[in-house]
């Protein structure tokens, strides 16, 4: 299949992007960042034309029975790293801080290295289960969620990262090296809550189109499998960062950890109920 | 701090009224909403037993860790957090009402002071000429004023987006609504499933807990269940029943369902779930005997000797719809009359010309299997999903108002001083405050240019 290359050359430009992102902390080479910026754009191009090239080709494949290809392990991984590099370009555009780069390329290039090298990429029908709108909606309103949420983990690494070093040198002095190119620890905390802002929203509809699904399929909007549950888990971990920032004043350290722990529940809901919980849910065998 | 002892009921509202409460009540039910992930929930005590051991089984037995999400210690915590969203929101909103309802006309020098975006502005002219001008600037660049006369004073107000301020009680107000549309659905609705064969009608369903048939007060038939598969393989792509609903005899509402296409009738959905052999399946086959040429048509049941030419008899015994993609086979034997029963073999009713070439004494055709199924239903009755689904909407709504919007207002006062009029300027955003302020910088070079004209 044509788009199996094309996400093989999205695959290598993304690692292409992070080597250079990486290359510019280790030179401070502001050029260096331009082309890691151009990797990742390039790339994310590339990724979206290959998403609407699989798309057709399973309508030559299936013919009526085409889809939207967003319905097993590997396609979503795909989806995944697209949304991420797509926050990541709108984070660009915002905040024009390439370090940033180096934090984010990396969980896109991973994504997709994983679904390249140990998934199955064959385009299979639907079983009757999954010939639903509605796991298109969930589908995409769930994963760029995610993707908001990787992006809120990596600035609030950096953030750990650059805070922890300025504490040790002693506060004032602005820290050195490597670290003068990440943004500053005020700008870190903003991406941090804002992508969590945005993110938020986006699991909530996730969990509600998950839940017209459901009903619609089986009668039964909630039925606490683990999948769902986890879902809610992740759902009260960020509705309580939320809600500490709003109103008690939650920011830095303390908002940059409950962000990555609700980044590894995050993962957790998507790999580790099928890896390791079982659970109904379609993604388990494939 | 007041030193008096504060009533129960004080203590009990300052409780639920904390935020605190808000905080640890949503990281508690993450928690412990893992335990019912990794201890599957539902099983059979035995099956507990063997996974556990008997004493882990009788201390989660008594902390209800086999049915954790209906237990009455989650139930609770679900209600604190309920009780927790309606005591805030009972305290706070008569305040939010009054900002929005009374907001402050005649801002005084204080007022101004507890502002973090403000300026004074000294402009030349009459005072209505320069309140020309800024009511100019202000109503073009944010929104129209209300102007308020005090004294030799002159204010202006003007807000933007005041309804952002209840995108807050609108989501909490939301997941309220969803726990009402939940507790409706449980005391008034019913989980079920009902297994109905091709050609019969049923007028009861059994519910999932508990063992005494639901009656309906209408039948539903079921005319046709059929299975399609994608070609060339073994992977369903639809099951379908022909369901017809009938009241008294007459048929209402007819509805071929599938998976994710179920049939609502009364307030009762039917889904496509499931669905089995009814009885067992008929055969029928063509046999020619090789060595006189007779050919015969029988029919038959599985495991059933069915006569055939020469004192012999063929033995269906197993069926499948789909034999490595060649489709529909019967596995069968033929026996003679004084033998053992013979070797069993495969016939497809697909390739008709191939069990010639087996070189036995018999050529069999399979003609057609006749299976009848049964389709399996799950059946729900849910009058609080509706709730449900307003409260999603809500709470969608909701949380963008609260997060994305931001009510924004601005104060402007006149006063002469001297033959010059004396102006102060003071803006306030409840989100997003950051990029208000820059907002009110560029609003306030505006304003100064607009003046010096
Ligand atoms: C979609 C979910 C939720 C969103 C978007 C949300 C949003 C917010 C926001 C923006 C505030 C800040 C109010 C302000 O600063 O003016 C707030 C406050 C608060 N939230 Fe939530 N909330 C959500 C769920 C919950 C839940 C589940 C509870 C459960 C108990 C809760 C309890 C509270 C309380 C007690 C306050 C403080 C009182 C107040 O400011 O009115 N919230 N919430």
């Amino acid at each position: 299949m044509e788009s199996t290359q094309l996400f093989n050359f999205v695959t290598i430009t993304y690692f292409v992007s992070m080597i250079l992102f990486v290359a510019y902390l280790a030179t401070r080479n502001a050029k260096i960042a331009l082309g890691g910026n151009f990797f990742a754009y390039l790339g994310l191009l590339a990724h979206t034309v290959a998403l609407g090239l699989r798309w057709y080709e399973s309508y030559e494949l299936l013919g009526a029975d085409g889809r939207a290809p967003l319905s097993n392990l590997y396609e979503s991984v795909v989806f995944f790293a697209w949304s991420i590099v797509l926050v990541y370009m709108l984070i660009d555009w915002k905040y024009k801080q390439r370090a940033i780069g180096a934090f984010v390329i990396p969980f896109a290039f991973l994504g997709m290295t994983w679904g390249q090298l140990y998934l199955s990429d064959a385009i299979d029908p639907l079983v009757p289960a999954l010939q639903s709108n509605w796991l298109t909606y969930h589908v995409i309103t769930c994963f760029l969620g995610y993707a908001a949420f990787a992006v809120a983990c990596g600035v609030s690494i950096m953030y750990l990262i650059k805070a922890g070093k300025e504490e040790k040198s002693d506060g004032d002095s602005p820290a050195g090296g490597i670290l003068s190119l990440f943004p500053s620890t005020k700008i870190l905390d903003d991406i941090n809550y804002k992508s969590i802002m945005i993110g938020f929203p986006l699991l909530s509809l996730g969990i509600i189109t998950g839940a017209a699904w459901a009903n619609y399929a089986w009668g039964t909007y909630w039925s606490w499998d683990p999948k769902e549950t986890w879902s809610l888990i992740v759902w009260f971990i960020y509705a309580a960062f939320l809600h500490a920032r709003f109103t008690r004043g939650w920011a830095g350290k303390r908002a940059a950890i409950l962000s990555i722990v609700g980044f590894a529940a995050t993962i957790f809901c998507y790999l580790g109920v099928n890896l390791v919980l079982s659970g109904l849910h379609s993604y388990g065998g494939s | 701090m007041s030193k008096k002892t504060d009533s129960p009921v004080t203590v009990m509202w300052d409780f639920f009224c904390s935020l605190k409460l808000t905080i640890v009540t949503l990281i508690l039910l993450a928690i412990t909403s893992i335990i019912g992930t990794v201890i599957q929930q539902g099983k059979t005590p035995q099956e507990y037993m063997q996974l556990y051991g008997e004493k882990a089984y009788r201390i989660f037995e008594k902390l209800d860790f086999f049915d954790m999400y209906h237990s009455w210690w989650f139930v609770s915590l679900l209600g604190i957090f309920a009780m927790n969203l309606i005591c805030c929101s009972i305290k706070r909103f008569p305040r939010v009402m009054k900002i929005v309802k009374e907001p402050n006309l005649t801002p005084d020098d204080p007022f101004y002071r507890s502002l973090s975006n403000v300026d004074e502005i000294v402009a030349e002219g009459a005072l209505d000429e320069v309140q020309a001008k800024v009511s100019k600037v202000v109503t073009e660049n944010f929104a129209a004023s209300v102007v308020t006369q005090d004294g030799e004073k002159v204010h202006l107000f003007s807000q933007k987006a005041a309804y952002a301020r209840f995108g807050v009680y609108a989501t909490h107000l939301s997941i309220l609504v969803i726990l009402a549309g939940a507790i409706i659905g449980v005391q008034f609705g019913y989980k079920a499933y009902v297994n109905v064969a091709e050609g019969t009608m049923v007028d009861s369903v059994w519910p999932r807990s508990g063992n005494n048939a639901i009656p309906l007060d209408f039948s539903v038939r079921c005319d046709d269940f059929t299975v399609t598969y994608y070609p060339g393989s073994n992977r369903p792509k639809d099951f379908t029943s022909d369901l017809v609903v009938l009241e008294n005899g007459q048929e209402i509402l007819k509805k071929t369902i599938e998976v994710n296409d179920p049939l609502t009738y009364k307030g009762i959905t039917f889904y496509q779930s499931s669905y089995g052999p009814a009885g067992d399946p008929v055969f029928k086959f063509r046999v020619q005997e090789r060595a006189t040429g007779e050919t015969i048509e029988v029919t038959g049941r599985e495991k059933e000797n069915i006569v055939i030419p020469g004192g012999a008899s063929l033995v269906p015994l197993a069926f499948t719809d789909s034999f490595r993609n060649f489709g529909p086979a019967a596995q069968v034997s033929v026996n003679r009359g004084d033998q053992k029963a013979g070797t069993p073999f495969i016939v497809m009713q697909n390739y008709p010309k191939f069990d010639a070439q087996r070189g036995g004494d018999y050529i069999i055709n399979l003609l057609e299997v006749n299976q009848k199924f049964y389709t399996g239903l799950q059946v729900a009755k849910d009058p609080g999903v509706w709730v449900v689904w307003v409260g999603c909407f809500l709470m969608v709504v909701g949380s963008m108002i609260a997060f994305f919007l931001s009510h924004r207002r601005i104060w402007v006062t006149l006063r002469p001083v001297n033959d010059k009029i004396g102006i102060m300027v003071a803006g306030n955003a409840h989100r997003n405050q950051p990029a208000f302020a820059i907002w009110f910088d560029e609003f306030k070079e505006k304003l100064k240019e607009e003046l010096s004209r």
